[in-house]
């Protein structure tokens, strides 16, 4: 990878979106929006709803599918000379297995599987149990020998447990937050303000959440983690490298400023510099306590 | 098409009317590359809070010089309204697709139908027809005759302009719709394909964009309007801003009459036959 940052699934579409108007060969990597076998339409309107410091969303997965995405997106992706990381989901581990077949020798740098999504009711469920988690991980594992890179949802009573259940099944990499479920209210309709009534939580409101996750899992893990919730600055981003992160993922932030991700790669530069340190290895889990 | 971030002066922000404002300032980028019907994702605070920009129509475009007009709803647009000249605004565009204006012949009468501020995009549109020579109408509606806006900057392009109030205080007392049926009517009641010579350009609140696509239906006239919904990226990379579109050969499982397009990057202009209506 050329730098520690990547963009956050879901937010950055298939790369292709925010083409126009960035330089998206600086990035370490480009995460996709979740690909399910069969494209799916997703959740009714509406579905983002922004509060104090953050945003709710319940966009439930709404991605063209495999096909598409091997056929059209993928091959106008490859042009950017990024790697490229497919993040993935299924209501059902068969579901994850074939897909992780299907997208093994097509030139992804890895896959990311998203068994945190707090908007469809399932997959949720595999990563809310260590058991669930270490079973799927180790069977998608058998069928592929990309990277795989298992993210994890913040909404469970000790992450770490589920952590070592995916290091434990064959994961290479653990990213850490998904949304935070959370909900908004309308007081004068008395009306939940998302259609799908709850949604998952991003953006600055998140972060201390995540910091503390991702100190507590890179404590216990060996393989990397990979740190996300509410960065927006490089500042931000330090921080989760020094909790033990060896690479960050932007999301919200890039909605608000889509130049986010080149403006932290230019900035752990800069702090690299000005502490003359050469290596990232410097920082990850530098925290001094 | 290439898309800018762009930090600018603001040369004047004056409020219109009792809770619209316009804004302009310069960008070369922007102006001449910007289509009636394309938007601008503006940052309305130098914080995080709101965090997410705010979507606003380009109103006009004079050389260089962009104006938007725009209604304060909640934080986001009432912290734009406090921005003075001087003040710097952070501002994406041109963003998602634009009205087909161009495709309007030279024997077409174009009516634009603005309910309240959605008269913003459509004095962009007026601009350009008018520069190709075409013969405008543009009905206007408003609750009171405090907020009906653009009436005579649109009189100086020489449109005909005609305006409803929901209260009586100015034009007919109705809505937009109203105004809409009697230009409609008279045409239809002597050659009922006279309405293919109308093309009709929409925006304005759902309720009545509805009853604009029952109108142009039943005279089947062509139609093309421009939504709203709340957005994150603006670009079509989150699916926050998707709507059903019409699709009775649709791949997508169990829900087969319908697809997704996302307002942002599809739109913000459909086909008024395009949306499911029914959806909405
Ligand atoms: C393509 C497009 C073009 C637009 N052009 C104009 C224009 O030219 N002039 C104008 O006055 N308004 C326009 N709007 C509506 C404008 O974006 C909203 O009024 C504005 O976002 C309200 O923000 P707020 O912070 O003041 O209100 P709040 O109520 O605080 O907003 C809260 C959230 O809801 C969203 N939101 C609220 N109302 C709307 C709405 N009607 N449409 C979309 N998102 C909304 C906001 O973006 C924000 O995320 C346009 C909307 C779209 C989608
Ligand atoms: C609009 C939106 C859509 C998202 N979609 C996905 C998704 O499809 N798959 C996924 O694994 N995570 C998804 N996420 C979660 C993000 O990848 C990320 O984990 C989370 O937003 C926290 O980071 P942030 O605060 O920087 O946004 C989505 C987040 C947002 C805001
Ligand atoms: S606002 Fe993100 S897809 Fe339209």
């Amino acid at each position: 990878m050329k730098s520690p940052v990547m963009t956050a699934s879901g937010t950055f579409g298939y790369g292709l979106e925010y083409s126009q108007l960035i330089d998206v060969k600086k990035f370490g990597a480009i995460v996709t929006k979740t690909i399910t076998l069969e494209p799916r339409i997703g959740n009714p309107q509406p579905r983002i709803v922004e509060v104090t410091g953050g945003m709710l969303n319940s966009i439930g997965l709404e991605n063209p599918g495999a096909k598409v995405f091997i056929e059209e997106k993928l091959p106008k992706l490859k042009g950017y000379g990024v790697p490229i990381i497919a993040n993935i989901s299924g209501s059902r581990e068969a579901e994850f297995v074939k897909l992780a077949d299907l997208l093994k020798d097509i030139g992804l740098s890895g896959l990311e599987l998203n068994i945190s999504c707090p908007n469809v009711g399932y997959a949720g469920l595999f990563a809310q149990d260590a058991d669930t988690t270490y079973k799927l991980v180790r069977k998608v594992r058998k069928v592929t020998s990309l990277p795989l890179i298992v993210k994890l949802t913040p909404n469970v009573t000790d992450i770490t447990l589920i952590a070592r259940a995916a290091e434990d099944g064959g994961a290479n990499a653990i990213s850490l937050i998904n949304t935070l479920i959370g909900m908004s209210i309308d007081i004068q309709t008395k009306r939940p303000k998302l259609a799908n009534v709850v949604g998952g939580l991003s953006g600055p409101a998140v972060k201390p959440v995540a910091l503390r996750m991702v100190y507590e899992v890179s404590k216990k893990v060996r393989i990397p983690v990979i740190g996300m919730g509410g960065i927006m600055t490089s500042d931000d981003a330090i921080e989760f490298l020094l909790a033990g992160a060896s690479a960050v993922a932007i999301g919200t932030a890039n909605f608000v400023n889509p130049n986010t991700c080149c403006e932290i790669i230019e900035g752990i530069k800069r702090y690299m510099k000005n502490n003359k340190f050469s290596n990232i290895l410097d920082i990850v889990g530098r925290i001094n306590e | 098409m290439k898309i800018f971030n762009v930090k600018k002066e603001i040369i004047e922000n004056k409020k219109v009317s009792s809770n619209c404002y316009r804004m302009t300032f310069e960008s070369k980028e922007i102006a001449c590359r910007v289509k009636p019907g394309q938007f601008l994702h503006i940052k309305c605070s130098d914080t995080y809070d709101p965090l997410l920009r705010r979507p606003i129509s380009v109103h006009s475009i004079e050389n260089n010089v962009i104006g938007i007009l725009y209604k304060v709803i909640g934080r986001g647009t009432g912290l734009l309204s406090k921005k003075t000249s001087g003040d710097t605004i952070d501002v994406i565009g041109p963003l998602g697709n634009g009205f087909d204006y161009q495709l309007v012949s030279n024997c077409q009468l174009p009516i634009l139908v603005g309910g309240g501020i959605g008269i913003a995009p459509l004095y962009f549109l007026a601009q350009r027809l008018v520069e190709r020579g075409s013969n405008i109408t543009v009905l206007i509606g408003a609750d009171t005759k405090y907020n009906i806006l653009c009436v005579d900057e649109l009189k100086k392009l020489d449109c005909k302009v005609k305006v409803s109030t929901d209260d009586g205080s100015a034009g007919i007392s109705g809505t937009v719709v109203d105004l809409l049926k009697n230009e409609l009517i008279p045409a239809n009641s002597k050659f009922k394909i006279q309405n293919a010579k109308f093309k009709i350009f929409t925006c304005g609140p759902v309720p009545m964009l509805k009853q604009v696509n029952q109108l142009a239906s039943k005279y089947n006239v062509s139609s093309q309007v421009s939504l709203e919904r709340q957005m994150a990226c603006g670009v079509g990379a989150c699916m926050g801003c998707s709507i059903k579109i019409r699709n009775p050969k649709s791949e997508i499982r169990k829900n087969k009459m319908f697809d997704y397009k996302q307002v942002c990057k599809d739109g913000p202009v459909f086909d008024i036959k395009e949306i499911a209506w029914e959806e909405m």
